[in-house]
């Protein structure tokens, strides 16, 4: 069988410690974007759309260089965080990052179709019993796009896991702080003799998306049900 | 009571819907055919609609005024709303549901007593049930609780019983008009329907293609329709149950005894006769296989459309027959003549 060594643990470990940050921390960003875009009348609408969409269209190293250009010691970003001590490229926080910009519009765009089949009447009727648009918010509209936001939450979890292009160019490839699963599969395959780890960590990331997507399937249908 | 005064305009794709009415007392119904623009009424009243131009005012204080940029949001209006289909949260019980406005309600303005309202909406046995277990019927009671529970200053009944069987929805209107009159909160009602709008309220705003056209009563509204409804005028007689007499009901109507074939439990009911089902003899037939002969005195003669519609007054009760022209000369129907309406017992139709 498949033997792994520290590194392919530490990588293991961090792909999930990496994956997890990344959909926690975007989950109530991505809510209120779904909210802002079912929900708002804001002018830029369209444009606020498109722009939280752009990462699923964009090749990931582009997104990735443009994150370095703004978050490296130059960039405008970067530097403002120097400033207070805080580095971000080529630690784990920049590949939490990079995964959190490529797998938003996929969590946006779950959370959205779970609200856009919320019943407006719902929403009319929680308001003329008293409650502000803020207290709608909390006690209709989170709780009846709660699968949905499950459902988006897995599939982010799930393209955090195999983020490639936008995590070697911001967080590199540094086996124990910023290496992943599939930056340590690609090291494999570089390395003479090594197809046998890499077809090991393939495996294990098999697995493990395979998983989520199961469960992800089965968080849709029960929505669906639910709905009905 | 309530005093409300509405002026107002608003663009709608093709059409300028507008109205502008105002009104005092308890109870204000709302008729039209479906597109005409009722539910619209209803959609600006609340705050889930913003008017292009006008006022409302309730109690003397505007919600809405375009001229001094006055629009409260809907959860600052107090005005409480009835949805054609209930529309329950599906995430909570029965019990959550009902207290959701309750909840939101400053503790000042709490006027229900919860426990009084579920006694009188019959709602404590579905008090701990999901919503997705209702019947229609139930389901529309748990809302119209909600809605009061919200203690609102006044309320919306948009077609509330329109989504209900046609045996059902007659048996919802005891409980509206019993929690109405005892918690004493002013309603405003919409429906296509004559014979709702006629048990719910006398005065009513009529809308016609976006517009409101006018203000009638519901009898007049009624008669109106005589000449072009299949069945005539619907008499709506309420009547006391007394007994029960070889398989058929006797009940009491004002000082005469009627006899129906399908009455029911409650000491008193809601029947429909309707005017073509009135048969008028100048003379007391000596025996018919209709039940019920009934004296009456003529109190009017009018044209209704092809047809003639003719008001009876039966010992202080009002009563509405329709017959041919040629009858009219043949009887002799004048105001003042006297006259027998026989009528047969199977002709009734129970509502409540």
């Amino acid at each position: 069988m498949f033997e792994f060594s520290p590194t392919d643990w530490q990588a293991i470990s961090l792909s999930a410690q990496v994956a997890i940050t990344a959909t926690a921390v975007s989950l109530p960003f991505g809510f209120m974007a779904a909210y802002l875009l079912v929900f708002s009348r804001l002018p830029g609408k369209a444009l606020l759309d498109s722009l939280i969409n752009l990462p699923l269209v964009l090749p990931p190293v582009v997104v990735g260089y443009l994150l370095l250009l703004s978050l490296g010691s130059e960039g405008w970003l970067g530097a403002m965080l120097a400033k207070v001590g805080i580095r971000i490229i080529f630690t784990w926080k920049a590949a939490v990052i990079a995964s959190m910009v490529v797998g938003f519009p996929l969590l946006v765009r779950s959370i959205r179709i779970g609200m856009e089949q919320i019943d407006d009447h719902l929403i009319q009727a929680s308001r003329t019993l008293g409650a502000h648009w803020h207290d709608t918010l909390l006690s209709v509209i989170l709780p009846l796009s709660g699968r949905a936001i499950l459902a988006g939450a897995s599939l982010m979890f799930a393209r955090s896991l195999g983020e490639f292009g936008a995590t070697i160019i911001l967080a590199g490839n540094i086996p124990g702080v910023t290496q992943t699963i599939p930056l340590a599969i690609y090291d494999y395959t570089s390395t003479p003799g090594g197809d046998r780890m890499a077809l090991g960590l393939c495996l294990v990331s098999i697995v493990l998306s395979f998983g989520v997507l199961v469960l992800n399937e089965g968080l849709v249908r029960r929505f669906r049900k639910g709905v009905k | 009571m309530m005093k409300i005064d509405v002026s107002l305009s608003k663009r709608l794709g093709d059409f300028d819907w507008q109205a502008r009415f105002s009104a005092e007392g308890g109870q204000l119904g709302v008729f039209g055919p479906s597109g005409s623009g009722k539910s619209t009424l209803m959609n600006l009243l609340a705050g889930l609609l913003k008017p292009d131009s006008g006022h409302i005012r309730l109690d003397g204080s505007p919600i809405f005024e375009s001229a001094s940029s006055i629009n409260l949001p809907p959860e600052k209006r107090r005005i409480g709303v009835v949805f054609q289909h209930a529309h329950l949260f599906p995430h909570m019980g029965v019990r959550r549901n009902l207290l959701y406005g309750f909840r939101r309600t400053p503790a000042n303005e709490r006027r229900i007593d919860t426990n009084d309202l579920i006694e009188a909406l019959n709602l404590g046995p579905l008090l701990d049930r999901g919503v997705k277990r209702l019947s229609g019927g139930e389901r529309q009671r748990v809302a119209l609780g909600r809605t009061l529970l919200a203690c609102p200053r006044l309320i919306l009944m948009d077609e509330p019983l329109t989504g209900l069987d046609e045996g059902l929805k007659y048996q919802i209107i005891p409980y509206l008009k019993q929690v109405f009159n005892r918690f004493e909160i002013p309603y405003i009602f919409i429906s296509h329907s004559l014979n709702e709008m006629r048990l719910m309220t006398d005065r009513v705003l009529e809308f016609a293609q976006g517009e409101m056209t006018g203000e009638v009563s519901s009898e007049l509204l009624a008669r109106r329709g005589m000449g072009t409804g299949q069945g005539g005028y619907s008499n709506l007689m309420e009547m006391g149950r007394l007994r029960e007499d070889d398989g058929l009901y006797i009940y009491r109507w004002g000082g005469q005894e009627i006899c129906l074939s399908n009455g029911g439990d409650q000491d008193t009911g809601m029947f429909e006769i309707m005017s073509k089902d009135i048969t008028l003899f100048k003379r007391h037939p000596e025996a018919s296989s209709a039940r019920n002969m009934l004296q009456c005195r003529v109190v009017k003669v009018f044209e209704a459309g092809n047809r003639i519609g003719v008001e009876l007054d039966c010992h202080g009760q009002r009563l509405m027959s329709q017959v041919v022209g040629s009858a009219v000369r043949d009887l002799g129907l004048e105001p003042g003549s006297a006259i027998i309406a026989v009528i047969k017992a199977s002709a009734f139709r129970r509502l409540y």
